[in-house]
C-alpha cells in the first residue's frame, strides 16, 4: 500500500510556472489583441478628428437636412434639386438600388433555373449551348459586361425620332425604353380587394385540399384553382367593370412626336443596361447552383419515382425539385445577395443607385466621408443580414422535411 | 435417350459474326436522332436552338473576323465615310494601342522591368500551382517574400533613401524584438537558442527587405501614376493573393479559435467585409484612409485600392480556409496533440498542410473572383486594363463607331482567357484530389 502511494506521488506532474497554463496564455493573447485594436482605433480616430478640423468639415449627421441642389435622373419619390435634402437623396438612391435588385432577382431566378435545367437536358445541343453561356458569362467581369451593354449595345440605339417600334406601345431608343403607363381610376380598390380575396381563397382551398389528400388520398386540382382564383378572378372583375363603363385601369401609350416621344412610361437606358448585365451574369451562377442541386438528388430517387408509375414531369415536380431545393436554397441566397451588392456597379454607367448618388455625388459635395461610408455600408450590411435571416427561416422549413 | 453425339450435327462450331446494327442505330445519324430529335418536344427544342444560333453566331463571326479591320493607323480605317469598313471590329485600334493596354504610361525605356515582373510572376504561379514542382516550400518563400520585394524594386525603382535616422530607429526596434524574445524565453524557463533564432530571423527578414528597398540599384524611379493596363490589373490581383492568403489563414484560425475575443474580432471582420460590396470598400479606402493617417502622411493613390482589395479578398479567403480546417477529421487534431505538439506546431506541421491542399480549388475560385473584381479599381480612377480601354475609346484619333465594342471585346477576351484557364486548373486539381480520396 505504502509503495503504491509513493509511486503515485512520484508520477504526479512537476510543479510548473503558471505561465504554462493555457487559460493564462489565452487571456494574455487576448489582452494583447485588445490593446493592439484599441490603439489602432485610437490613433485612427485622433488623426481623423485632427484632419477633419483642419479641413473645416463639421462631423455629424446634420448634413442630411441640407438642401442637395442636384437632380437625379430616376426618382421613385418626389425629389427636386431645389427642395430635396441629402436625406431625400439617400432615400431616392436606396429605392433605386432596391428596385433594380428586386426586379433583377425575379428575372435572374427564372433565367438561371431555365439554363441550369437546360445544362442537364438530354438534348445535346441545348446542353452545350447552356454550357457555353455559363462559361462565357461567368468568366468575364461584370463591369466589362455592363459597359458592353451600356455603351456598345444601348449606345448604338437610334435617336428618339427613329425609335424602334416593338409593338404593344413599346418603343426603344437612345433615351431608354418607352412603354404604356397604367393609369389607376378611383375604383382600383375593388380590383385590389378581389385580388386579396382570391389570395385568401387560395390559401384556404390549399389547406383544405392537402387535408383531404392526407385523409382520403384524393387529389384536387390545386394548380388550376390557384390560377383561377389569383389571376382569373381579378381579370374577370376587370372585364365586367370595363363592360359597365367603369374601367379601373387604363393605359397611356407613348405618342410619337417629331423629335421625342411624349407620355407613357420611360425606363432609363442605364436601368435597362444594369438590369440586363445583372440578370445575365447572375443567371450563369444560379444555373450552376441549380445544376449542382439537381445532380445532388440521387438517381435512385428518380428510378424509384419511375417505378411507382410517376410520369417524368411528376418525377421532376414531386420528387426531384423538392429535394434539390434543399441543396439549392443556401447558395441561391448568396447569389441574390451578390446581385444586390453587384448592383452597386451602377456607378460605372451612371445609374443613380445608392452608391452613385450617396457615395458619389453627396460624398463629393459634402466631404463627410466617414458618415457617408458608414451609412452606405450599414445599408448593405442590413440588407445582407436581413436576407440571410429570411432565407434561413425558409431554409429551415424546407429542410425539416428530412427525417 | 440419345446423346448429343448421336444427334445430327446442325450446331455451328464457330460463332457467327454479329450482324452490324441497322444503319439507323449507329453512326452520326443515330447519334443525331438520339440526341437531338428523340421526340416532338426535343425536335422543337433543337430547332429553336438552331434558330437562335443562326441569328446570333454568323453575325458575331462576321463582325469579329470576316468584316474586321486588321490593319490601320488611325480612325480612317474604321470609318465608312473615310473609306474604311465600319461593319466589323476595329482590331487595328487594339493593335495600335496594345502597348498602352499592357503598360499604361510606364516610361517606355523602362518597360523591360515590367516584362521581368511578368516573367517572375509566371515563375511563381507555376511553381506554386504545379503540384509536381520540386521544392514547393521554397516556392512559397519565393512567392510570398522574394518575389514581392524584387517586384517592388523593379517596378518603382527602389532606392527609397530612408536616411540615417530611420536606420537608428530600426536598430532600436531590432534590439527590442530580440530582447522581447529573450525575455519570454527566460520567463518561461525555455531554452534561449530557438527564441533567439526566431527573434533574429524576424529581424533579419524585415532588415534584408528594408536594405534591398533602400539600396540604389541604379534604376530610374517610375511613379505609380504612370502605371497602367495589364500591369496594374495583374499587380492588384497579385497583391490580393499574396496578402489575402496568409491574412485569410490567420483570420480562419482566429474564427476557429477557442479564445472568445479573438474569435469575435475575426467573425466581425469577415462578416462585415462579406456583407458590403467591393466598390464601397474601395471608396472607403480612397476617402477614409487619408483621414486616418497623420496630416503630413499621404498614401499613394495606387496603394489605397490595393489595401482595399487585399482586405476584401482576405475575408473571402478566410472562409475558404475555414472550410478546409473544418473538413479535417478530429483525429488529426487529437493525434497532433497526443504527440505533444503545441498549437503553432500542430497547425503548421499537421493541419494546415492537409487543409490547404484540399481547398486548392476553393482558393483558385476565390482568386478567379478576385481577378474579375480587379476591374472595379477602374471606378476609383486607377488605370487598370478597363480604364485604359475607357480612356482610349474616346481618343479622337480613333473616333469610330465600332471602337467601343472592339475595346470591350478585347477586355472580355483577356479576362476570359485567364479566368477560364484558372477554372480548368481548379477542376483538374479537384478531380485529382477526388481520385486520391477514392477507395
Amino acid at each position: 500500500m505504502n509503495s503504491v502511494q509513493t509511486a503515485v506521488s512520484q508520477t504526479s506532474p512537476p510543479k510548473k510556472s503558471f505561465l504554462y497554463d493555457p487559460k493564462v496564455r489565452g487571456a494574455f493573447y487576448q489582452i494583447v489583441l485588445v490593446i493592439a485594436l484599441v490603439a489602432l482605433f485610437y490613433v485612427a480616430a485622433t488623426n481623423a478628428i485632427e484632419n477633419l478640423q483642419r479641413a473645416k468639415i463639421a462631423s455629424g449627421f446634420g448634413f442630411l437636412n441640407n438642401t442637395a441642389g442636384f437632380d437625379i435622373s430616376q426618382t421613385l419619390i418626389q425629389f427636386s434639386a431645389a427642395g430635396g435634402t441629402y436625406g431625400d437623396a439617400f432615400i431616392v438612391g436606396l429605392l433605386n438600388t432596391l428596385i433594380v435588385s428586386a426586379i433583377g432577382i425575379f428575372f435572374t431566378t427564372f433565367l438561371g433555373f431555365l439554363i441550369g435545367i437546360a445544362r442537364l437536358s438530354k438534348n445535346w445541343m441545348v446542353a452545350k449551348v447552356a454550357m457555353v453561356y455559363v462559361e462565357v458569362l461567368r468568366n468575364i467581369p461584370l463591369l466589362v459586361q455592363l459597359l458592353f451593354w451600356y455603351i456598345a449595345v444601348l449606345g448604338a440605339l437610334p435617336q428618339p425620332r427613329n425609335s424602334l417600334e416593338m409593338g404593344a406601345g413599346f418603343y426603344l431608343n437612345s433615351r431608354g425604353l418607352f412603354m404604356a403607363k397604367p393609369l389607376w381610376a378611383s375604383n382600383i380598390g375593388i380590383l385590389v380587394g378581389v385580388l386579396l380575396l382570391g389570395l385568401i381563397g387560395t390559401f384556404i382551398y390549399r389547406r383544405w385540399a392537402r387535408k383531404q389528400q392526407e385523409q382520403t388520398g384524393r387529389q384536387y386540382p390545386v394548380g388550376k384553382v390557384t390560377l383561377a382564383l389569383v389571376l382569373g378572378l381579378p381579370i374577370l372583375t376587370w372585364i365586367v367593370l370595363a363592360l359597365f363603363g367603369a374601367n379601373p385601369i387604363s393605359f397611356e401609350l407613348p405618342r410619337k412626336g417629331t423629335f421625342n416621344l411624349t407620355g407613357g412610361m420611360q425606363i432609363l437606358p442605364e436601368f435597362v443596361a444594369l438590369l440586363l448585365g445583372l440578370v445575365t451574369y447572375t443567371a450563369a451562377f444560379i444555373a450552376e447552383v441549380v445544376r449542382a442541386g439537381i445532380l445532388a438528388v440521387s438517381k435512385g430517387q428518380t428510378e424509384a419515382a419511375g417505378s411507382l408509375g410517376l410520369t417524368p414531369g411528376q418525377t421532376l415536380r414531386l420528387v426531384v425539385i423538392p429535394q434539390a431545393m434543399r441543396v439549392i436554397i443556401p447558395p441561391l441566397t448568396s447569389q441574390y445577395l451578390n446581385l444586390t451588392k453587384n448592383s452597386s456597379l451602377a456607378v460605372a454607367i451612371g445609374y443613380p443607385d445608392l452608391v452613385q448618388v450617396f457615395m458619389g455625388t453627396v460624398l463629393n459635395q459634402t466631404g463627410q466621408a466617414i458618415e457617408v461610408v458608414v451609412i452606405t455600408m450599414g445599408v448593405y450590411l442590413t440588407i445582407s443580414l436581413l436576407t440571410s435571416f429570411l432565407m434561413n427561416i425558409y431554409n429551415r422549413r424546407v429542410a425539416i422535411v428530412e427525417r | 435417350m440419345s446423346t448429343a453425339v448421336d444427334m445430327p450435327r446442325f450446331v455451328r462450331a464457330k460463332q457467327v459474326e454479329a450482324l452490324p446494327p441497322p444503319n439507323l442505330a449507329r453512326g452520326p445519324i443515330a447519334w443525331i436522332r438520339e440526341n437531338l430529335f428523340s421526340g416532338p418536344f426535343n425536335t422543337i427544342l433543337t430547332l429553336v436552338v438552331f434558330y437562335l444560333l443562326y441569328v446570333s453566331v454568323p453575325p458575331l463571326v462576321k463582325f469579329l473576323f470576316i468584316d474586321a479591320v486588321w490593319t490601320g493607323t488611325d480612325r480612317a480605317a474604321c470609318r465608312a465615310d473615310a473609306g474604311g469598313s465600319e461593319s466589323g471590329a476595329c482590331w487595328a485600334f487594339i493593335w495600335d494601342k496594345i502597348n498602352y493596354f499592357i503598360y499604361g504610361s510606364y516610361t517606355i525605356s523602362e518597360r523591360w522591368r515590367v516584362n521581368i515582373f511578368f516573367a517572375l510572376l509566371a515563375v511563381g504561379v507555376v511553381w506554386l500551382l504545379w503540384l509536381k514542382a520540386p521544392r514547393r516550400d521554397l516556392g512559397a518563400v519565393y512567392f510570398f517574400w522574394v518575389f514581392p520585394v524584387v517586384s517592388y524594386i523593379l517596378l518603382t525603382g527602389g532606392n527609397e533613401n530612408f536616411g540615417g535616422r530611420f536606420w537608428i530607429g530600426f536598430a532600436i526596434f531590432a534590439a527590442l524584438v530580440i530582447a522581447l524574445f529573450a525575455f519570454f524565453a527566460a520567463l518561461l524557463k525555455a531554452s534561449m537558442r530557438p527564441a533567439l533564432i526566431l527573434g533574429g530571423g524576424i529581424v533579419a527578414v524585415i532588415g534584408i527587405t528594408l536594405v534591398l528597398v533602400d539600396f540604389d540599384f541604379g534604376l530610374a524611379h517610375v511613379p505609380t501614376s504612370l502605371w497602367g493596363g495589364v500591369l496594374v490589373t495583374l499587380l492588384v490581383a497579385t497583391v490580393g493573393i499574396v496578402v489575402s492568403l496568409p491574412f485569410g489563414i490567420v483570420l480562419a484560425l482566429g474564427r476557429r479559435s477557442k479564445l472568445p475575443i479573438v474569435r469575435m474580432a475575426s467573425v466581425i471582420f469577415i462578416e462585415f467585409v462579406r456583407g458590403v460590396p467591393l466598390i464601397t470598400v474601395l471608396i472607403m479606402a480612397n476617402t477614409m484612409l487619408p483621414l486616418f493617417l497623420p496630416g503630413d502622411m499621404t498614401v499613394d493613390r495606387l496603394l489605397r485600392p490595393l489595401i482595399g482589395t487585399a482586405l476584401f479578398a482576405s475575408a473571402y479567403m478566410a472562409e475558404v480556409v475555414r472550410g478546409g480546417l473544418q473538413a479535417m477529421p478530429k483525429g488529426q487534431y487529437e493525434g497532433a496533440m497526443s504527440l505533444g505538439l503545441n498549437y503553432p506546431q500542430m497547425m503548421s506541421l499537421i493541419i494546415l498542410p492537409q487543409a490547404l491542399r484540399i481547398v486548392i480549388p476553393g482558393i483558385v475560385n476565390t482568386f478567379i473572383g478576385l481577378f474579375k473584381d480587379t476591374s472595379l479599381v477602374a471606378i476609383v480612377g486607377i488605370f487598370d486594363l478597363v480604364k485604359t480601354i475607357e480612356a482610349s475609346r474616346i481618343d479622337p484619333n480613333w473616333a469610330a463607331p465600332t471602337i467601343g465594342i472592339t475595346g470591350y471585346a478585347f477586355a472580355a477576351l483577356f479576362y476570359f482567357v485567364f479566368c477560364f484557364g484558372m477554372s480548368r486548373y481548379s477542376l483538374g486539381v479537384e478531380r485529382r484530389l477526388a481520385a486520391g480520396q477514392k477507395r
